[in-house]
C-alpha cells in the first residue's frame, strides 16, 4: 500500500508526499556513515591518531561503545557521541564495521621492532589478541593494521590508569619494558 | 561501466570546452553538454556536501550516473584555514583537494563550470559550458553574502577588508595583511548575527589571530565586534581560553552589529553610529544560501536559507531538487563541514531509495566541530541527530562540549588533525 502510493507519488512528482511519507528507522549503513567523517569511509581511517573501525570485531565495538557510554572508558569525544545511540543501534553499527574489509594503512614502522614484537606476541598477548592480532578473543579488539600512533596513545592511557586495563592483560603488560611494548605495537601495526 | 579517468577527463575536461560532447547547438539557447542516457543525478558544488553526496550515491548504486559541477578545479577547506591565518600552518596545501581520484574511484563525472540557472520544470541546469539534464538535483553551493546589509562592502572593499569566509585567495590576503601590520596595530573583526557558516568559526579565528599577535606583535590587539548578544558556540570554553592565553589582546564586544564599512578610512560603523578603526579589518558579512539556490527559488520565507524535508533533504519549494550543507535549514544541525558531510550521506541514501522506488530511511546524523584556542589546544562540540515529528533534533542526553577545565584540549588538538585528514580523504578519494 505505502509503497504503491509512494511509487505513484514519485512518478507524478507530487511534492507534499515526501512530507507525508513515513521513513523507515535508520539502517546500519545510515547510522554508520555518520561516523566516517572521523573514522574514514567505511571505517578505514586515514588519520594516524584516529582508529580504523573497518574489520574490527563486532563484540569489541559493542563493548567499546558501551564503556564509552557509561564512562567506564574515558574518551575525548566518544562518550558524548555514544550516548546518542540505543544498544540496538550500536549493535547494527558494530556489525556494519565488522563486515568491512580490513583497512591497509601505510605507515612507517621499524623493522627491528616488528621482528622483536613478533617474537614476544604469542607468549604475552596471544591468549587474547589471537591470529597475530587479526582477531580477538571474545570482546578483545583486533589490532592488525591499526594505526601505531593510535595504539601508542591507548597504551599510554592504560599505563597511566586513564583507561582501565583488563586484569589479565595488566598481568602481562606490567612486567614488560617500554621497549618491548613499543615493539609489540609496531608488530601489530604491521600485520596485514 | 565507469569511464576510465583519462577518457572521462578528455570528454568533460576542465580544459578546452569539451567540444566533443556538444550536440546540436541551438540559437539563443545553450547547447546540451552531456546528453542523458541513464538515470542521472546532478550535484552542484564540490565542497563538503557535494563531493560526499556524489561519492555515496555511486557507492550505493552504480546504475545512477552522477555529474558533479564545480566552478573551480580544486577545493580549499575552510576548516583549519584559521590555523593558516594564525601562522600555525605555513601553506594551504594540506587543506586543498582535487577531484581526480573521486572521479577515478567512483566514476563521478566532474564538470568544471559555473551553474547559472536551474529549470526545475524541465529538470535541467544551465552551466557556463552548456546545459545538463537530471532526474534529481543536489544543490550544495555553500554560502554567499548579504552585501545589501553591509553598506560599502563590495568586491573592491573585499580586497581591502577581506572576509576570508570562503577559503582560498581571501584567506591568503588576510594572512598577508596580518604579517604586514606594524606591531601596536589593531585588528578588527566583525561577526554577523546567527545563523551563519560555522558558529564557532569567528571565535576560533580571533584565537588564532591573537596567537599570532602574542608571539609576533605583542603590542597589538584584536577587537571583535559581534552582532550577537554573546559568543554563539562553546562560549564558556572560548572565554576561559581567552582569559588564560590572550588577556589584553582580545577585546570582545558583544551586541555590536556592524552595518557599514569605509574601506578608504579603514573603519567600520556599528549600527551606523559608532566608528571603529583598524589597521587590518576582517569583515565577516551576513550570509545566505549560495546565489544559485536563491535564483532557483529554493529559499524560504526568510529569503536566505532553503527549507527541506528532514530525511530526504528534498526542497519543500521545488520537487526533485535536494539542498544540503550550509544552504539548507537542517533543524538542529549547525552550518558546518561535518554537518554537510553527514547530511550528504543521508540525502544520497534517500535519493538512491527514491530513484529505485524503495522506502526512504530516517536521518541519523552527527556533527563535531573542533576549534583551536592555541596552536596546541583545541576544544570541541559534538552531537548526534535524529528526526522527531518531521524535525531534525539533537538526541537528548547526548553530545555536548569539551571539559571546562581544558583537561582534554591537548589531545583534542591531535585528534582534530586526524579528523581533517579523514574528512578531506573522504571527499577526495
Ligand atoms: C573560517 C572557517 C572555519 C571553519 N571551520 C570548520 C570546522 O572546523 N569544522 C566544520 O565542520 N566546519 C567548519 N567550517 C564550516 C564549513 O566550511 C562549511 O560548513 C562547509 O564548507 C559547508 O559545506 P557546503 O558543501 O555547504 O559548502 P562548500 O564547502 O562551501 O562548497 C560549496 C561549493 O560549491 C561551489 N559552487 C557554489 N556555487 C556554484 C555554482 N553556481 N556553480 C558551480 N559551483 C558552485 C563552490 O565553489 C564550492 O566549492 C568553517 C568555516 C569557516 C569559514
Ligand atoms: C569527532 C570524531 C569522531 C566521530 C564522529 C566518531 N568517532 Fe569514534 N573515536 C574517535 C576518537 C578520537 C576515538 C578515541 C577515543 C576518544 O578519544 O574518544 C574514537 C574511538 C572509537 C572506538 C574505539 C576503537 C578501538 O579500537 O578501541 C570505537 C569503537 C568508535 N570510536 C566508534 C565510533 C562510532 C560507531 C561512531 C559513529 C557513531 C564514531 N566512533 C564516531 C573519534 C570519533
Ligand atoms: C587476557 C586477555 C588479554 C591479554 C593477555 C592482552 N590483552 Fe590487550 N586487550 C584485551 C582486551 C579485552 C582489550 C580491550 C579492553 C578495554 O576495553 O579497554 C585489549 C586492548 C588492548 C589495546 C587497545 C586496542 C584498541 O583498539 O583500543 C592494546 C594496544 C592492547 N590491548 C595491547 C596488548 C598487548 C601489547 C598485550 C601483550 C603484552 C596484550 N594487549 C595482552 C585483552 C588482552
Amino acid at each position: 500500500m505505502m509503497m504503491k502510493w509512494r511509487g505513484w507519488a514519485l512518478a507524478t512528482g507530487v511534492l507534499a508526499v515526501s512530507a507525508l511519507a513515513q521513513a523507515a528507522p535508520p539502517t546500519a549503513a545510515m547510522l554508520s556513515y555518520a561516523c566516517a567523517g572521523c573514522h574514514g569511509t567505511n571505517g578505514g581511517s586515514a588519520g594516524p591518531t584516529m582508529p580504523s573501525l573497518a574489520g574490527q570485531s563486532k563484540e569489541a565495538i559493542e563493548v567499546a561503545m558501551k564503556k564509552f557510554k557509561s564512562g567506564e572508558r574515558s574518551g575525548s569525544i566518544m562518550g558524548r557521541l555514544a550516548k546518542g545511540y540505543s544498544d540496538a543501534e550500536v549493535t547494527a553499527m558494530a556489525e556494519f564495521f565488522s563486515k568491512q574489509k580490513l583497512h591497509a594503512t601505510s605507515q612507517t614502522l621499524d623493522k627491528a621492532k616488528i621482528a622483536k614484537g613478533a617474537s614476544l606476541q604469542e607468549a604475552n598477548c596471544g591468549r587474547c589478541h589471537i591470529e597475530d592480532g587479526k582477531e580477538g578473543k571474545d570482546d578483545t579488539p583486533a589490532m592488525a593494521s591499526q594505526w601505531l600512533p593510535y595504539m601508542q596513545m591507548q597504551m599510554a592511557d592504560y599505563l597511566s590508569g586513564k583507561r582501565k586495563m583488563p586484569e589479565k592483560m595488566k598481568e602481562k603488560v606490567d612486567p614488560m619494558s617500554k621497549e618491548d611494548i613499543e615493539a609489540l605495537l609496531h608488530f601489530y601495526a604491521s600485520v596485514k | 561501466m565507469t569511464l576510465d579517468r583519462r577518457s572521462f577527463l578528455k570528454l568533460i575536461g576542465a580544459g578546452a570546452g569539451a567540444a566533443g560532447a556538444v550536440s546540436l547547438p541551438l540559437i539563443g539557447q545553450a547547447a546540451e553538454l552531456m546528453p542523458k542516457s541513464a538515470k542521472r543525478v546532478v550535484v552542484i558544488g564540490g565542497g563538503y556536501g557535494g563531493t560526499i553526496a556524489a561519492k555515496y550515491i555511486r557507492m550505493m548504486d552504480k546504475g545512477i550516473e552522477v555529474v558533479m559541477i564545480e566552478r573551480n578545479d580544486h577545493f580549499v577547506s575552510c576548516p583549519f584555514s584559521n590555523l593558516y591565518i594564525g601562522g600555525v600552518l605555513t601553506d594551504l596545501n594540506p587543506l586543498t583537494i582535487k577531484y581526480d581520484k573521486l572521479a577515478a574511484n567512483h566514476g563521478v563525472k566532474v564538470v568544471q563550470a559555473e551553474v547559472t540557472a536551474i529549470d526545475a520544470a524541465a529538470k535541467m541546469v544551465t552551466t557556463s559550458k552548456g546545459t545538463i539534464a537530471y532526474d534529481r538535483l543536489v544543490v550544495a553551493p555553500g554560502i554567499d553574502f548579504r552585501l545589501e546589509e553591509m553598506k560599502g562592502y563590495d568586491t573592491a572593499a573585499m580586497e581591502v577588508m577581506p572576509h576570508a569566509w570562503k577559503a582560498g585567495p581571501q584567506t591568503v590576503l588576510l594572512r598577508k595583511q596580518l604579517v604586514a601590520m606594524k606591531d601596536g596595530g589593531t585588528v578588527v573583526m566583525t561577526v554577523p548575527l546567527a545563523p551563519y557558516r560555522c558558529p564557532p568559526g569567528p571565535y576560533e579565528r580571533a584565537s588564532m589571530i591573537a596567537h599570532y599577535l602574542k608571539a609576533n606583535k605583542p603590542k597589538s590587539k584584536i577587537i571583535v565586534l559581534d552582532a550577537n548578544p554573546d559568543i554563539t558556540s562553546k562560549g564558556g570554553l572560548f572565554k576561559k581560553g581567552w582569559k588564560d592565553n590572550y588577556a589584553g589582546i582580545i577585546d570582545y564586544r558583544p551586541a555590536k552589529k556592524v552595518t557599514e564599512v569605509d574601506a578608504k578610512a579603514m573603519a567600520v560603523m556599528v549600527e551606523g553610529l559608532e566608528e571603529v578603526k583598524g589597521d587590518v579589518i576582517n569583515v565577516i558579512p551576513p550570509q545566505r544560501a549560495g546565489q544559485i539556490a536563491v535564483a532557483a527559488g529554493l529559499v524560504g520565507d526568510d529569503k536566505n536559507w532553503c527549507p527541506v524535508n528532514a530525511n530526504t533533504f528534498e526542497s519543500t519549494k521545488q520537487a526533485g531538487i535536494h539542498v544540503i550543507g550550509d544552504a539548507c535549514v537542517a533543524g538542529a544541525m549547525p552550518k558546518s563541514g561535518y554537518s554537510a558531510n553527514s547530511e550528504a550521506k543521508v540525502c544520497a541514501m534517500n535519493i538512491v531509495a527514491l530513484m529505485n522506488g524503495k522506502e526512504t530511511t530516517e536521518l541519523s546524523g552527527i556533527n563535531t566541530c573542533y576549534s583551536y584556542i592555541t596552536d596546541k589546544e583545541a576544544v570541541s562540540v559534538a552531537a548526534v541527530y535524529a528526526v522527531k515529528e518531521g524535525k531534525i533534533i539533537a538526541v537528548p542526553n547526548s553530545g555536548g562540549v569539551s571539559p571546562a577545565d581544558f583537561s582534554a584540549a591537548k589531545i583534542e588538538a591531535v585528534y582534530a588533525e586526524s579528523w581533517l585528514k579523514n574528512i578531506l580523504t573522504e571527499m577526495s578519494t
